[in-house]
């Protein structure tokens, strides 16, 4: 793709401080000996509660759940970051993020034990940055300013060798 | 010159090439800077507030192996509510206990009553005696004796069931008695099984009157039986890990301690179900009367108090022998405070006027003049504004249980006081703030539990119902039975044995008599009287 400078500027720290939050979240978890996603999961609302309910009562799905939340964001922040792999890091945490927006929606009717930090209707901080996560995969640019940049010449000197 | 042009062109573009790959590189190392400096920060606070000050002591194992002792034969007098529950701990419930709990555990996922019984220690005892003087109930202690949906083996043994105690008194192979009937029968079954050589298990409060109290605890004394009172808290770590956090003077001088009951339902206030099957045929009320002050014929009424008992100073103490003996219990468990040398006490029926003659509003103030303490308790059943229990020190609050309870069951938190004289360096620094806790204790905090009525998470809040061993969920009146007969086997002492007991009961027949007489209430520990 073709950016202006701006553009590119832009994007790439649009990419950074999403990575970096990914990155602080995970991490945060990994050093917490008491963090588990049980107390988000115990609130679920709306069409996940059930699945909510399973992975809680389920110490194997409890802790693989965990397990997931704390290298996962930790990986994808990481990657984010560095502009590697970004295109599954951007899906990756697009998944992830979509995930804690539907197992616990801000919609009208349903009532949450732990207030939110935010006042919120339908939009919650979670589906912005879910949104802006798509617009990082619709318009990539680890390939200009990132490691993935560095694996593609790479690529391409291989293919200009053979 | 032109090959030299073009190599330093590449040189120079393969740079900018190394450079566009790694910009945002930098952008992680400032990532890794500010997290180390957080970090460091927080391991500071750490040290600080926790290292420093806690001590930790590793919780005490749960698992021994009892396959090589001594087989015990149990005898249950009383199997109503509280009765199946003791008898459950020792391993024992009944059919349809373990039939609802196995359907409730299908139904809610989180409901683990069922699990926690089935992974209970099978005690190595058998239960071969049941006295109840509703048959309903002592069918269901007999049944119970006998259902194979039990921690560990088989039953050995089936029940007998005795219509009065005295003859399971007799009954030789009986080892050991769980009495659990309404307080104003305790005292004459202890004392008449102490002499017949039976170890006891007796539910609290120890005894409806103060004479009784001296009168169970000189029968003990004299027959050296193990004897152990009703009160599981004994065996809750929060309590445990508390006591360690005071005996460590992280409070600073304590003046004064706030325990507290709220409840707000029918249940809450002991109006039960009067059992449709109860009547003159399956009732054996006269000898249910024969130690109550007033007696009263059979009827309608004779059914109420049957079944609703607590609500009568004939039968009990109401909420002073019922709840608040629990929670003098546990902080006589965390701060040794023993018996007081005032006790005085105020209240009312303000709200259940069904007849009852205990108060559902009780306030009580304990004074210990040579620990420079006081202890208020206060109780409403009209009211579920949980408060909790509250340890104010000069130089710390801790919080138990109520609002402050880390959003689990039985944890506490300990606050810093801003007027701190021990924190005072800490506080001017910033590295402690009276506005959040310096010490959580979140049991089990890895762990979810289905705690559902709001009556189970009141018991469970005051730790009544859980306890958590190695992070994994116990029942609390299971390892306080498991207690009682480790300690008959070793002919040891239980945690709450005679001298607790003796505590508890004066402590909590001084408010009850201060209420009755209208007057502040002396204790002479030189002649064990009331004044």
């Amino acid at each position: 793709m073709n950016y202006s400078q701006y553009q590119l500027v832009s994007l790439t720290v649009l990419r950074v401080l999403i990575g970096w939050h990914f990155l602080y979240e995970g991490i945060s978890k990994l050093i917490s000996p008491y963090w588990s996603s049980a107390a988000y999961l115990l609130d679920s609302k709306w069409l996940l509660s059930g699945v909510a309910t399973t992975i809680v009562s389920n110490p194997t799905l409890l802790s693989f759940s965990d397990y997931i939340n704390m290298w996962g964001l930790t990986a994808v922040g990481a990657l984010l970051m560095l502009g590697l792999f970004s295109r599954y890091a951007t899906v990756a945490g697009l998944v992830l993020v979509l995930l804690y927006y539907f197992f616990a929606p801000p919609f009208t009717g349903l009532e949450y034990s732990k207030p939110a930090e935010g006042s919120y209707l339908i939009v919650n901080k979670n589906l912005i940055e879910a949104c802006a996560l798509w617009v990082l995969f619709m318009f990539p640019s680890s390939d200009i300013i990132g490691l993935d940049r560095f694996f593609k010449e790479q690529i391409n000197k291989g293919d200009e060798h053979e | 010159m032109n090959n030299k042009e073009n190599e330093s062109n590449n040189t120079s573009s393969e740079r900018r090439e190394l450079l566009k790959s790694l910009a945002t590189v930098p952008a992680l190392a400032a990532f890794l800077i500010a997290f180390w400096q957080k970090w460091r920060r927080d391991a500071l606070k750490k040290t600080n507030l926790l290292s420093n000050l806690v001590q930790e002591k590793v919780a005490p194992a749960v698992v021994s192996d009892v396959s090589n002792s001594k087989h015990l034969n149990l005898g249950i007098i009383g199997y109503g509510g509280r009765g199946h529950h003791l008898v459950r701990g020792a391993g024992f419930a009944h059919l349809g206990w373990t039939e609802s709990a196995a359907e409730n555990a299908r139904k809610n996922k989180l409901d683990k009553a069922f699990a926690t019984y089935m992974s209970q220690e099978d005690l190595n005892c058998s239960l071969v005696g049941v006295c109840d003087l509703f048959d309903v109930r002592a069918e269901e202690g007999i049944e119970a004796s006998k259902n194979e949906t039990r921690p560990g083996s088989k039953p050995v043994q089936t029940a007998t069931r005795y219509h009065h105690y005295k003859e399971l008194l007799a009954n030789d192979d009986i080892d050991a008695v769980i009495i659990a009937t309404p307080d104003h029968w305790h005292a004459q079954i202890v004392i008449d099984a102490a002499k017949a050589g039976k170890h006891v298990y007796c539910e609290k409060g120890l005894t409806r009157t103060f004479d009784e109290a001296i009168n169970v605890y000189d029968a003990v004394k004299k027959t050296g039986i193990t004897f152990q009172l009703g009160h599981q808290n004994r065996q809750v770590e929060a309590n445990e890990k508390a006591k360690q956090i005071i005996d460590q003077g992280l409070l600073g001088p304590i003046n004064l301690v706030e325990l507290t009951t709220n409840r707000n339902s029918p249940w809450g206030a002991w109006v039960w179900d009067i059992h449709p099957e109860g009547n003159a045929r399956t009732i054996d009320w006269d000898t249910f009367q024969e130690q109550a002050p007033n007696k009263i014929p059979f009827g309608e009424e004779a059914l109420k108090r049957f079944f609703r008992w607590r609500c009568w100073f004939d039968y009990g103490t109401g909420l002073s022998g019922d709840l608040f003996s629990h929670d003098f219990d546990a902080l006589n468990q965390i701060m040794e405070i023993g018996i007081p040398k005032y006790a005085s006490s105020t209240g009312g029926i303000y709200f259940f006027k069904d007849g009852r003659d205990v108060p559902d509003v009780w306030n009580a103030t304990l004074e210990y003049p040579d620990k420079d303490l006081t202890v208020l308790y206060s109780a409403t059943l009209s009211s579920n504004n949980s408060r909790g229990n509250r340890i104010m020190g000069h130089d710390a609050t801790m919080q138990m249980g109520g609002q402050s309870n880390a959003g689990s069951v039985s944890g506490f938190v300990v606050t810093a006081d801003s007027e701190s004289t021990q924190y005072k360096d800490r506080l001017e620094s910033g590295i402690i703030n009276p506005q959040y806790p310096i010490y959580t204790y979140t049991p089990g905090s890895k762990q979810i539990d289905g705690v559902t009525s709001a009556t189970s998470r009141y018991f469970a809040n005051k730790g009544l119902l859980y306890t958590y061993r190695e992070g994994k969920r116990v029942d609390p009146t299971h390892l306080h039975i498991k207690d009682w007969l480790e300690a008959i086997r070793s002919n040891g002492q239980p945690k709450c044995n005679i001298e607790m007991a003796i505590h508890e009961a004066v402590s909590c027949h001084m408010a009850t008599e201060s209420y009755l007489q209208g007057r502040r209430i002396e204790w002479d520990p030189v002649n064990r009287k009331l004044i």
